[in-house]
């Protein structure tokens, strides 16, 4: 479903915690349709967004619906640069192994499964952000 | 130039709509283009047409409405995020057995496709949110 062949580079920042508000849960919303659109997709994770891939949630107690195992189907929507910013795991107390795993399937390489998701530092991502057309923030 | 708007937050609790309206009366006057604008989150509620704000407070909804009729606007709610709070046009209302309705005029709902074409169409896509 491309637009007249245009492809920009969308960039979808989320930065805030995955329940309290809906912010997380609509953002992931508009990734799945916007991968239909065969647009270059960057997904972020900051400041509190960086909770939303954390491993192990439980929303038992709280009447929510977990949906956080929707972001292990990202890579089967060929959505394959997932940027967490490293300074806002630090601020949390927080490292790559709290996260959990994503990966996509390599069409190129016999369908190989490779890492998705890296770890940045705020000056990377700083450039990272600089360098896209369209700047989605949740 | 081509500006696409996304409106990420109601009427009045947040200052998102108002300041919205704002750019896009100024860059009309300024000979620019709106594509269109996209109501995601709560922004879906500047879509109703049951707010009855005090006399002298500005009617958000009415003037987004007012707007888009004099300018021809493309005023979009999401679909998925109208239907979870309750804004419903008549197609809508009758296809989920609901007995009333409430966007106001110069709206439509629309799905996700939508923003992500604006984005794709328009020159700059500036959000209004929180």
């Amino acid at each position: 479903m491309s637009e007249e062949g245009i492809v920009k580079k969308f960039c979808y920042m989320n930065r805030k915690a995955p329940y309290g508000t809906i912010y997380a849960l609509e953002s992931l919303e508009v990734v799945l349709i916007a991968a239909a659109f065969d647009q270059d997709i960057s997904l972020v994770f900051a400041d509190d967004g960086v909770y939303q891939l954390t491993k192990n949630q439980d929303t038992n107690g709280i009447g929510m619906k977990n949906f956080s195992k929707t972001y292990s189907a990202l890579g089967d929507y060929d959505i394959k640069k997932i940027y967490v910013e490293k300074e806002s795991l630090d601020e949390r107390g927080l490292t790559a192994d709290d996260l959990q795993a994503l990966v996509y399937e390599d069409e190129d390489d016999d369908w190989a499964e490779k890492n998705s998701l890296f770890v940045v530092d705020r000056a990377e991502l700083s450039s990272i952000i600089d360098s896209q057309d369209i700047v989605l923030s949740f | 130039m081509k500006f696409g708007i996304v409106i990420n937050e109601g009427p009045y609790t947040h200052q998102a709509s108002d300041s919205a309206l704002q750019f896009v009366k100024s860059a009309l006057a300024k000979g620019h283009e709106i594509y269109r604008v996209f109501f995601y989150h709560d922004g879906v509620n500047n879509g109703t047409d049951l707010g009855v704000p005090p006399q002298d407070d500005r009617n958000l909804p009415n003037e987004w409405s007012e707007l888009a009729e004099k300018h021809g606007l493309d005023l979009v709610v999401c679909v998925a995020a109208a239907q979870r709070r309750g804004m419903l046009d008549e197609d809508e209302s009758k296809r989920n057995g609901k007995t009333s309705n409430n966007l106001i005029k110069g709206f439509r709902i629309s799905g996700l496709g939508q923003l992500i074409e604006a984005g794709i169409q328009a020159d700059r896509l500036v959000t209004f949110g929180d």
